[in-house]
């Protein structure tokens, strides 16, 4: 058989994809294809993997070896692809991705700006193999460096290949992984705890939900290299019990694992032991920090302590441990395997790899990408992501989650590094990047963040449990239409004093988002405590929504799309709305087309 | 209430070693069980593992997975991670707790549908987006709201 003779179907279904029912699709593809009796001169193999990065056009489809993709399939359109494209190699142009920048229908992904720009490591099989097929795993490269390893590499050896090769902690503060294992393997106490941290708790971060979803083997081999690295035979894998496709899919992986013999004892024949187990993890943000996580895997609740001595030392029941986050972990069997020199040699000076970021809000290609470290913010948001969605215009991009920081358009040509990031106010985080229009206000969305904040304070230190309340409650009085001209003045010294005296990171980067929105964006603040105006139109004590008559085109579609029915006129003449029924949603301006639905303050 | 059957309770137990290490993973059990945690439940826990009741309690308010009481037939859980936030899932909540008259956190008379926030369900891609049981709605508008809820049968709130 040639390779022409076996084809395969890859469908997402990552999250985004399977929230747009790609399982359906996935579902009527294989009835289909068991199903049709004309001689098919290929064997068809249908595979759900995992997330392929496009979610904006999911459910999304990938025909191999021709190199064909689909966008938005609906099972409707299952029928057609099987007898056009599977039976006879035709292409069905209507589901083929249109590239904005060339403005035509392009049949790979290669031909995207999308995929184009991307460069995948940690994510290298997500959304090209089975989750559930070690198999597929081991074809491309698994467990080699595992292999290697055991074979060629003294533990010393494993740390010293991972410190050269620069990489640093994926889970946002950015901590050297091999000076992490050096102080480790260091320690005399035993026995020694390797863990995964896959409690990912950003809202509008996905990214590590996607590598434990669709490669988990590439978490398990990196892990076994780092226990081995450090001498560790027991690891910890914990994950958010909300993500129970990533717990199914890890568990699965590691059972195949231990049946192949890589956990286990006497893993590939070596004298080296290794098992992992899986702890569901409570739905507690504070859990992602390193010592609450611990805490939490010992059946106690999740609060962090001071680290006055680092978990490296006394970690999990007070012994030697390492916490690494699912990506750093991915990486380690490529470094391996390419070699640190190879990994050194991508990104910039301190930053060194790749980054994986789950690009969301108002942009238009939203999705899972990876990127080199030390792209600007500009071509991530406007080459990857395609720009701003529907022609608004671009305002802030908010990157390192509930501890980060929104970003101007005066800074969107810094590039994309750790220190770059920190100098800025913001940090790398775990990889949330939340683009930003004129439709946000920024003082909402520092509010946003703080009230997260405020319920995910585990309470133990008094600056963070009362300080951000207490911030919360101004930022509240600044939204509905009490703020007073002293409380940035106030806002800012209170961020300042939780930063410092805070007890863990939580608190640490809390008012992170507040003190760069009031850095950045002084003006919508004053916007909002002077004039009693939202000038972004979120806030609904100070917005009124009108409609410009001399925009109106009287289409009524304002009014289709109004769910308080606070919208009046006829067909051709301008309509109004009802300010005491308007329950200010914006429907109706997202529905206008002219640009008629506007804001003012309420003064 | 007080009169359920506790013999899974009993059986999920025995499923772990009487280690304090498991303790969360034999709430979550219980919790899956039956959509909270009965109080008789955590006495059994504490005779299992030898653990104060007031440390379960601790526990069972601690972590946001966990309950103490009863959850409705259906769970509505709104988005409001960051995503689904700038695109107004505020104002999604809003018209929920307008139709069912209940706020986030709680349950409607009749037992019928907990309305939750959740931070995050990874469907950014289609924010805002809600989740009731396990049916995933995406780019939820204000004006489909009563409609949707409409589908798990008649809503007893139902202003005219």
């Amino acid at each position: 058989m040639s390779e022409r003779d076996n084809r395969t179907v890859l469908v997402c279904c990552g999250p985004g994809c399977l929230s747009n029912h790609s399982l359906d699709v996935y579902e009527e593809l294989k009835a289909r294809i068991s199903k049709t009796d004309i001689k098919v001169d290929v064997k068809t193999t249908i595979k759900a993997t995992g997330c392929q990065g496009l979610c904006e056009k999911g459910p999304m489809l990938r025909i191999e070896p021709d190199d064909i993709f689909y966008t938005c399939v609906k099972v409707s359109d299952v029928p057609e692809i099987v007898e056009k494209t599977l039976l006879n190699r035709q292409v069905v142009e209507r589901l083929l991705y249109h590239e904005p920048s060339r403005n035509k229908k392009v049949l790979s992904p290669k031909e995207t700006r999308f995929y184009g720009k991307q460069m995948k490591l940690a994510l290298r099989n997500v959304g090209e193999i089975d989750p559930f097929s070690i198999e597929d795993y081991i074809f491309r490269g698994g467990y080699k460096a595992l292999e290697k390893v055991l074979s060629e590499f003294s533990p010393d050896e494993v740390i010293s290949e991972i410190e050269k090769s620069g990489l640093r902690g994926r889970g946002g503060a950015g901590f050297p992984t091999g000076r992490k294992w050096r102080q480790c393997a260091r320690m005399k106490d035993s026995p020694r705890y390797v863990i995964c941290n896959g409690d990912e708790g950003d809202p509008g971060a996905f990214m590590d939900r996607c590598i434990m979803e669709g490669d988990p083997h590439s978490v398990i081999e990196g892990m076994a290299i780092g226990a081995y690295a450090v001498g560790s035979h027991e690891g910890f894998m914990y994950i958010r019990d909300e993500y129970f496709l990533a717990i199914r899919n890890m568990l699965h992986a590691i059972e195949q694992a231990r049946e192949r013999g890589f956990l286990g004892k006497n893993i590939l024949g070596s004298d080296f032991d290794f098992d992992v187990q899986i702890v569901r993890g409570g739905g507690a943000f504070v859990c992602g920090e390193s010592t609450a996580l611990m805490a939490s895997i010992e059946g106690k609740v999740g609060e962090p302590r001071a680290k006055y001595i680092r978990s490296v030392e006394k970690g999990l029941w007070g012994k030697p441990t390492v916490l690494n986050n699912v990506e750093t972990w991915a990486n380690i069997p490529v470094i391996i395997n390419r070699g640190a020199e190879w990994f050194g040699s991508i990104g910039t000076e301190k930053s060194k790899g790749t980054k994986v970021f789950s690009l969301v809000g108002k942009v238009k290609n939203t999705g899972l990408i990876e990127v080199p470290m030390g792209m600007t913010l500009r071509d991530i948001i406007f080459d990857i992501g395609g720009g701003i969605a529907e022609g608004r215009k671009f305002k802030a991009v908010q990157t390192g989650g509930p501890s980060g920081g929104c970003i101007p358009e005066s800074l969107i040509d810094i590039p994309v590094d750790f220190d770059s990031l920190d100098r800025v106010g913001s940090m790398m985080g775990s990889g949330g990047m939340i683009v930003m229009d004129d439709r946000t206000c920024m003082v909402d969305v520092a509010r946003y963040y703080l009230k997260f904040l405020s319920e995910e304070s585990c309470g133990k230190c008094v600056p963070c449990r009362e300080g951000i309340r207490r911030m919360l409650e101004i930022l509240n009085d600044i939204c509905e239409g009490r703020g007073r001209p002293d409380d940035l003045e106030t806002l800012a010294e209170l961020g300042e004093t939780v930063k410092e005296a805070s007890l863990c990171g939580l608190g640490k980067s809390a008012p992170n988002p507040v003190l760069t929105t009031l850095r950045y964006f002084k003006g919508e603040y004053l916007a909002h405590v002077n004039d009693k105006t939202c000038p972004a139109g979120v806030c609904k004590n100070l917005t009124v929504y009108y409609i410009d008559e001399a925009l109106c085109k009287g289409c009524g579609l304002c009014r289709k799309s109004c769910p308080s029915g606070a919208i009046e006129g006829q067909p051709r003449q301008p309509f109004a709305i009802d300010e005491s029924k308007c329950i200010k949603c914006g429907s109706c301006m997202d529905a206008c087309r002219f640009g008629a639905v506007k804001t003012r303050g309420r003064a | 209430m007080e009169l359920q059957d506790f013999s899974h309770v009993r059986a999920i137990l025995e499923h772990y070693p009487p280690e304090r290490r498991f303790l969360l993973a034999i709430l979550q059990d219980i919790q899956k069980h039956y959509n909270y945690i009965p109080r008789a439940s955590l006495e059994m826990v504490r005779d299992y593992l030898d653990v104060p009741l007031s440390k379960l309690y601790s526990m069972a308010t601690f972590y946001k997975a966990l309950s103490l009481k009863p959850k409705g037939k259906h769970v509505i859980k709104v988005c409001d991670g960051t995503a689904c936030h700038i695109k107004s899932s505020q104002v999604i909540i809003d018209e929920i707790k307008k139709v069912l008259n209940i706020v986030p956190g709680t349950t409607t008379g009749d037992g019928k549908f907990s309305l939750e926030t959740v931070n995050c369900l990874g469907s950014c891609a289609v924010s805002p987006v809600m989740v009731i049981d396990d049916r995933f709605y995406g780019r939820v508008a204000p004006s489909m709201v009563r409609d949707i809820l409409a589908e798990y049968g008649r809503l007893e709130n139902e202003r005219a």
